[in-house]
């Protein structure tokens, strides 16, 4: 079955569909991890994207049944060179061809995904069509052109009502922008009680089921799209530590008064080196966003940059100067990706304890 | 910025000779580093003993010393240069061992060096089995149940305890030298006893078999902030059991999942941080096909032949980081080098699968034990770059120069099914090829998975293959079904014999059908930033990325994996004629496939292009650069071999033509060169059938040297003396028939010389003349060279340069030759000339000062010698004398005869260099790794035609102390004589025998001459073996007897009683 991928710049890829027969527009984005394809397609952070691997034999181990990042996909399309027909692994329960057929999205192999790697790279993302064959480019092309992306991704994919994960630890609501379920057992690993709440929940509502600490998730899209969320950030600092990753991270910076900015191409791998600026030790990470938080406008904010891209120097990490929280960019839940990060969420942890102490510590100071 | 400023200088410990296990890659890592180190801003003092390399070129170090590795002369080195650190992690296994020995001497102390990069202790930890265990359980890591023995019992007490199958891991040895595994008792006492007598320490590690987990490594780097990285993990087609330089190996990682992915890496790194190894190491681990249950089976706190893999696999250039960690860079403060433009603190992202396949030495080694295990037996190996695994995996089959292009055996029809299974249960070298016809004759990759535990991911893509060539056979010239097939990787030669047609015609056909491959960069991050490395590899998609650059360009054709009869040698020459060519002011362009090499460094070249080195593959490149025109006379065989097509397809060959070529290759118009030049050559002929060889020996006499013609380091030629070995040979040695004709020549008993020389067409440059020790029969490459000559008169040299310009300027060269001369009654006589680069450049243009491969580049492109300002004829003889030693890997490849022979058996070389002969052969046979000592006993049993010679050297022996041991035959002959030896018993008598002797460690010396016949079951045989088993020289002629023995006298001051009066007075009178 011969498909193209269309690009708004023109070019045109023929290849081979797999999965859904639909068409399907979207923004196209590569990611460069070599493994890790399960949990890429199933992140929700990649919501209303067609992403295209740069690892070109995608699906050898399978789909398993444990690697998924959240319960259904939200991608809108999967571009590769080459889908394994014969998965091999002991986890391994269907084809990446089957998993995409049974979940309705399109996907195209047979692509030189270097060559579209590079006219991203080049041109920035841009937005791109699977379609059949039978469609007429020109027409696709003006259509892309015309088509006006959805922005309302966070709403599409955060849930709808709260539900708790229980545990016996500290408490931790963790508002659900598209979040990863890598956050969430990272949390539970940890023994937290954890309540995913919707991205609209307001900083009240938050407050009143008495958090430890607010975990603010990971998500798709341009974090200026969701307003009630930098809202609700304002209302909760000072009030209860706070930890955020990827778009909670932009979200919180933008509660703080700082800007983000939209990258050319964003950053999307599991190779990414970030720097630690306190300690100058490098870890490598897993990312995956379109969007940063402008450097020049710290300034003025009651903002610390914490870390840092070793490769553009783009912001990695901040951290609030005189209240109990800190944001990263990247992915310390990896999954996919290296796990150096892991310790961030001791890190929260820890911050969560010590601001405890300090509460009883001040508590105490005014009974004397 | 981190860097250490306290240091000034620092040593650089080579690898030495080329041997199975520690190949070139060590001349490729350390050339790196010392050209980082010095980019630095240190002096570098470089210490190998191996003068075919890149890195001891004087250029590289400040200060290069061709020495033998051994502590006694290294602290010599230290002593006088006296360096502030030393580098131990570059120079592999020898060079790791030597820095431990060197600190147990107490001479780093003594002078104050610090040893860089990775720590004793840690050198130690990952090293010695035992402590290595014992960090591990302290990480909690696990390691297979083993245990350390020191002898059989304790193996015993072992297997009894966690049963059969066990594997053998001799403790502190190259390329797992005596080890193996065990599945019964016999299996048990065979390689414990030779494991036990490998190790340097007399200690083996037992270990539980898990033979059939998966076999991973992980390439990691840490700096001395503990940042540390991947680049690049690795997967083995082959699950553990096979020694992983003897496996095939694919990267990244095909069959694991992000979750075991990291759970590796994390352990990887654990590892290198608990290590505190500050550079570069390689985990090997094995992980349970069936659940996330993993161990580790080894660790190398160096770079080793899998980081210079890794290194090509990725354009990360692990050496040159490893080299600026050790002196205190970390990995966030150094740059890309790929892309110049991100740090090298990442790890590399690829975008393409690479797969490695050994090339093994049994094409030369008939009789050796083809099955593969715990111990490596491959001299080399090839890389390719495919965007899917298939095409992957075939380029790397043909990048093999095996004649092969599919995965296919020759001969298919006449193998049985069962061999076929026995053949796949048990690795070998061609187990790859028997799982093709296993799949074209229908055996489920179920199956195949069941009899090889090989991942059936791969199996399903050898499938894939194979079900292709149907669709290919169904669809002759169907552009579609073409291009599919390019896809995968199928060769021309392949298409075109499923098609009825052939290779040209596939190739023209693919062009009219715009069926071409386009060229993609390794970049190390998978387009990610934009890159200028000039690094491509072949595929058939959309986009070309090889921008031609519009300079006038050459291309420069490599030499292939490293094998018996071309080694690092040719690719030192190739690198020199690439530096030519820019310094030309050309566009250098290197086509090559060996990872290993300095060549395929892309730093190098202006343009590296890793491909395989096939007609088709190479025109592909032409076609699409256009370059002035090829070089092929660096490139070994492997080139020359590719002239003629090159030719016929319209491209021009730079140097000396391809009619020229001929001329000195083809038998009969080299005969007819001769004979036109008047230069006198053995009596031979050409044989186009058995009965046609027995007529034309009968006619020129024995002995004769028989060989088929075209072929690379005396391959498959031997001396006959009688018609019935001559009958057996055409029968079982060759297939002759017209296109492929056997040689005979009279075997003339002579010195044999060897002469390279450079020739402009109109003026001849002779650096040096090179005499051999061993008379000529031995094959040149396995001769002990020595520079200048020491027993040629000047008349005879005359003759050799006279001989020497006629050829060059009546044969047409432009360029290199190589010549081998032989001297026999005051007579000299042409045996071969090699129109191209030839194994002994490198070693004379070392020790003459000449830089040969450069200035025949620039003769080739068109400056003669004369305005390079170069003289002519026989350059003046340097002060000093030189020797060229082989070095052997008989230890590694078991029922190998190791006779010296017609056909070249050596793997390297050493250089030993001093003032007289003695003391340069001295250094020579110790850097080769033999144990010269002053006395002891020599065990001699000779060949009834050399026991008048043996008798001289017996008395020699004797007269320097030594005792003689003799078998029967030897001994009478010796005691006739009035020389006083002591009779051991032949094999199979009553009582000690002469195996006994050796391996009780009562000889020092074998000195073993062939009867005839070379079945191994011969009493000769098992005597070479056993010496090799037990590390005692055994020498197969006796002129490299005579030359230990020379050495040994100058060792010894005399111990002659003082003459009786009368026997003064005689000699005062006569």
């Amino acid at each position: 079955m011969k498909k193209q991928l269309i690009l708004e710049d023109g070019t045109i890829f023929i290849g081979k569909g797999f999965g859904s027969d639909t068409n399907s527009i979207g923004e196209v984005v590569f990611n460069t991890g070599m493994t890790g394809y399960q949990e890429i397609l199933s992140d929700p952070s990649y919501c209303g994207q067609i992403v295209t691997l740069t690892y070109p034999l995608i699906g050898n181990y399978g789909i398993n049944r444990d690697d998924f990042e959240s319960i259904s996909p939200a991608i809108s399309g999967f571009i590769v060179k080459e889908a394994c027909e014969f998965p091999s692994n002991w986890r391994n329960e269907q084809s990446i061809e089957d998993y995409f057929k049974m979940k309705n999205i399109p996907g195209i192999a047979g692509i030189d995904t270097r060559k579209l790697t590079r006219i991203i790279r080049q041109h920035g993302t841009l937005k791109g069509a699977i379609c059949s064959i039978s469609e007429n480019p020109e027409v696709i092309i003006e259509k892309l052109r015309a088509t006006k992306l959805r922005n309302d991704q966070v709403k599409q994919v955060s849930t709808k009502t709260p539900y708790p994960s229980p545990g016996r630890g500290r408490r931790v609501v963790l508002v659900d922008f598209g979040m990863k379920h890598g956050i969430l057992r990272e949390l539970n690993k940890r023994d937290c009680d954890v309540i995913v709440v919707p991205y609209n929940t307001a900083a009240e509502e938050i407050l009143s089921m008495s958090p430890d600490g607010v975990m603010l998730s990971n998500g798709p899209g341009d974090p200026k799209d969701v307003e009630e969320a930098i809202t609700m950030i304002k209302g909760l600092l000072g009030k209860v530590p706070i930890f955020g990753i990827c778009l909670g991270h932009q979200l919180f910076a933008l509660a703080c008064g700082a800007n983000t900015e939209k990258l050319k191409f964003g950053h999307r791998g599991s190779n990414h080196p970030v720097k630690d600026l306190q300690t100058g030790k490098v870890a490598l990470t897993s990312q995956n966003h379109g969007y940063s938080v402008e450097e020049n406008s710290i300034t003025g904010t009651p903002l610390e940059v914490t870390h840092i891209a070793l490769n553009d120097g783009t912001i990695e990490g901040l951290k609030h100067k005189e209240v109990p929280a800190f944001t990263v960019q990247y992915h310390p839940e990896a999954s996919p990706g290296p796990e150096d990060a892991n310790g961030l969420f001791e890190q929260f942890l820890q911050m969560i304890e010590s601001h405890k102490e300090e509460g009883a510590a001040a508590c105490q100071s005014v009974q004397i | 910025m981190s860097k250490r400023t306290d240091i000034k200088s620092i040593l650089v410990i080579g690898s030495g000779p080329i041997v199975i296990g520690q190949a070139a890659e060590f001349d490729y890592a350390g050339t790196q580093a010392c050209i980082a180190l010095k980019e630095e801003g240190y002096r570098v003092i470089l210490v190998n003993s191996n003068p075919a390399t890149i890195m001891t070129d004087t250029e590289i170090a400040d200060a290069v010393y061709i020495e033998p590795l051994t502590v006694e002369f290294v602290s010599r080195i230290i002593r006088k240069e006296r360096p502030d650190a030393l580098v131990p992690t570059l120079g592999g296994q020898t060079g790791l061992n030597l820095a431990v020995e060197l600190a147990e001497s107490g001479v780093l102390e003594e002078c104050g060096v610090e040893i860089l990069g990775t720590k004793l202790s840690a050198i130690q930890k990952a090293e010695d089995r035992d402590l290595f265990r014992n960090l591990m359980n302290e990480l909690g890591e696990p390691v297979p149940e083993s245990e350390i023995i020191h002898n059989l019992d304790e193996a015993y007490e072992f297997v009894n305890r966690i049963g059969y199958p066990v594997i053998v891991r001799p403790a502190f040895t190259l390329g797992g030298t005596g080890g193996g595994i065990c599945h019964d008792e016999e299996d048990l006492i065979e390689i414990v006893t030779s494991g036990l007598k490998n190790s340097p320490v007399t200690q083996c590690l037992l270990e539980k078999s898990i033979a059939g987990f998966k076999e991973i490594e992980y390439e990691v780097m840490r700096d001395s902030n503990d940042n540390a990285i991947v680049v690049c993990n690795m997967e083995n087609f082959d699950p553990v059991g096979v020694h992983t330089g003897d496996s095939i190996v694919v990267a990244p990682s095909q069959t694991l999942s992000d979750r075991e992915y990291q759970l590796l890496r994390n352990t990887s790194l654990k590892i290198i941080r608990a290590l505190e190894i500050e550079g570069g190491c390689n985990v090997q681990l094995a992980l349970d096909p069936d659940s996330f249950n993993y161990y580790i089976i080894e660790v190398n706190p160096r770079v080793s032949r899998s980081s210079a893999l890794a290194s090509k696999a990725t354009g990360y250039p692990i050496a040159k980081l490893a080299a600026k960690i050790a002196v205190g860079l970390t990995l966030d403060e150094m740059m890309n080098p790929v892309t110049g433009k991100t740090y090298a603190c990442f790890e590399p992202a690829l975008d393409y699968i690479v797969s490695k396949i050994p090339r093994w030495p049994f094409d030369k080694f008939e009789s050796a034990n083809r099955s593969l295990g715990t111990q490596m037996k491959a001299t080399g190996e090839v890389m390719a770059i495919g965007r899917t695994f298939e095409e992957s995996l075939l380029k790397a089959v043909r990048s093999l120069e095996a004649n092969i292009y599919h995965l296919e055996l020759k001969n298919a029809g006449q193998i049985s099914d069962e061999l076929i299974e026995k053949r796949i249960r048990k690795a070998g070298d061609e187990r790859l090829f028997y799982i093709g016809e296993a799949i074209r004759r229908g055996v489920t990759i179920e199956t195949i998975h069941e009899w090889s535990k090989i991942d059936l991911f791969f199996l399903y893509k050898i499938k894939k293959i194979i079900d292709f060539e149907n669709v290919l056979t169904e669809n002759p010239f169907d552009p579609d079904t073409g291009k599919a097939a390019k896809e995968m990787g199928f060769a021309d030669p392949v298409i075109a014999r499923l098609w009825d047609s052939n290779e040209l015609e596939v190739y023209s056909w693919r062009k009219e059908n715009a069926i071409e491959p386009v060229y993609k960069m390794v970049d190390t991050c998978a387009a990610e930033f934009e890159s200028e490395t000039p690094y491509f590899y072949g595929t058939y998609e959309d986009e070309n990325e090889s921008e031609v650059s519009g300079r006038k360009s050459v291309v420069v054709l490599g030499s292939g994996p490293i094998r018996i009869g071309q080694g690092v040698e040719f690719d030192y020459s190739t690198v020199h004629a690439v530096w030519a060519i820019k310094e030309a002011g050309y566009e250098a362009i290197i086509i090559n496939n060996n990872p290993e090499t300095v060549s395929t460094d892309f730093s190098i070249s202006d343009k590296l292009y890793f491909e395989p080195l096939t007609i088709e593959d190479v025109m592909h490149i032409i076609d699409l650069e256009k370059p002035e025109g090829v070089v092929v006379q660096f490139g070994g065989q492997t080139a020359i071999n590719l002239a003629a097509d090159l030719v016929e397809r319209g491209v021009k060959i730079l140097g000396t033509s391809l009619e020229s070529l001929d001329r000195a290759e083809d038998r009969d118009k080299f005969e007819q060169a001769l004979a036109e030049l008047g230069i006198p050559m053995p009596k031979g002929k050409t044989a186009l059938s058995v009965e046609q060889a027995v007529a034309i020996a009968s006619e020129i006499g024995y002995p004769v040297v028989v060989r088929p013609s075209y072929v690379l380091g005396g391959r498959a030629m031997e001396i006959v003396y009688k018609e019935d070995e001559l009958l057996y040979y055409m029968e079982n040695a060759v297939k002759v028939n017209p296109e492929h004709p056997v040689l005979i020549d009279r075997y003339l008993t002579g010195k044999e010389i060897e002469v390279d020389a450079i020739s402009d067409g109109e003026n001849v440059l002779i650096p040096g003349i090179m005499e051999h020790i061993e008379r000529a029969g031995v094959h040149s490459g396995d001769s002990i060279a020595v520079y200048p000559p020491q027993n040629i008169s000047e008349a005879i040299k005359d003759k050799l340069v006279e001989y020497t310009e006629k050829m060059a300027k009546g044969l047409g060269i432009i360029g290199l030759l190589n010549i081998q001369y032989v001297v026999a009654k005051g007579e000299v006589y042409v045996l071969e000339v090699n129109p191209r680069s030839s194994r002994t450049v490198p070693f004379l243009s070392k020790i003459t000062n000449v830089p040969m491969a450069k200035i025949a580049t620039k003769v080739i492109m068109g400056q003669t010698l004369a305005q390079q300002g170069c003289g002519s004829g026989l350059l003046p003889e340097r002060k000093g004398v030189f020797v060229k030693v082989p070095v052997f890997s008989f230890a590694k490849l078991r029922r190998v005869d190791i006779t010296l022979g017609p056909e070249m058996k050596s793997t390297g070389e050493v250089m030993g260099k001093d003032s007289t002969l003695e003391k340069a052969l001295y250094k020579g046979l110790v850097a080769s790794g033999m144990k010269i000592q002053p006395f002891g006993t020599v065990l001699m049993t000779v060949a009834d035609k050399d026991k008048e010679e043996a008798l001289q050297l017996a008395k020699r022996f004797v007269s320097i102390g030594y005792r003689l041991m003799a078998t029967s035959g030897t001994a009478l002959f010796l005691k006739t004589a009035g020389i006083p030896v002591k009779v051991t018993g032949k094999i199979g008598s009553e009582g000690p025998n002469l195996l006994d002797v050796i391996k009780n460690g009562e000889a020092q010396f074998v000195i073993n001459t062939l009867t005839k016949g070379k079945q191994p079951a011969r009493d000769g045989f098992r005597i070479r073996r056993e010496s090799v088993e037990n590390g005692v020289p055994c020498l197969t002629s006796l002129d490299t007897a005579e030359a230990i023995l020379q050495v040994i006298e100058s060792m010894n001051f005399s111990a002659d009683a003082m003459d009786k009066p009368e026997e003064i007075q005689e000699a005062v009178l006569s």
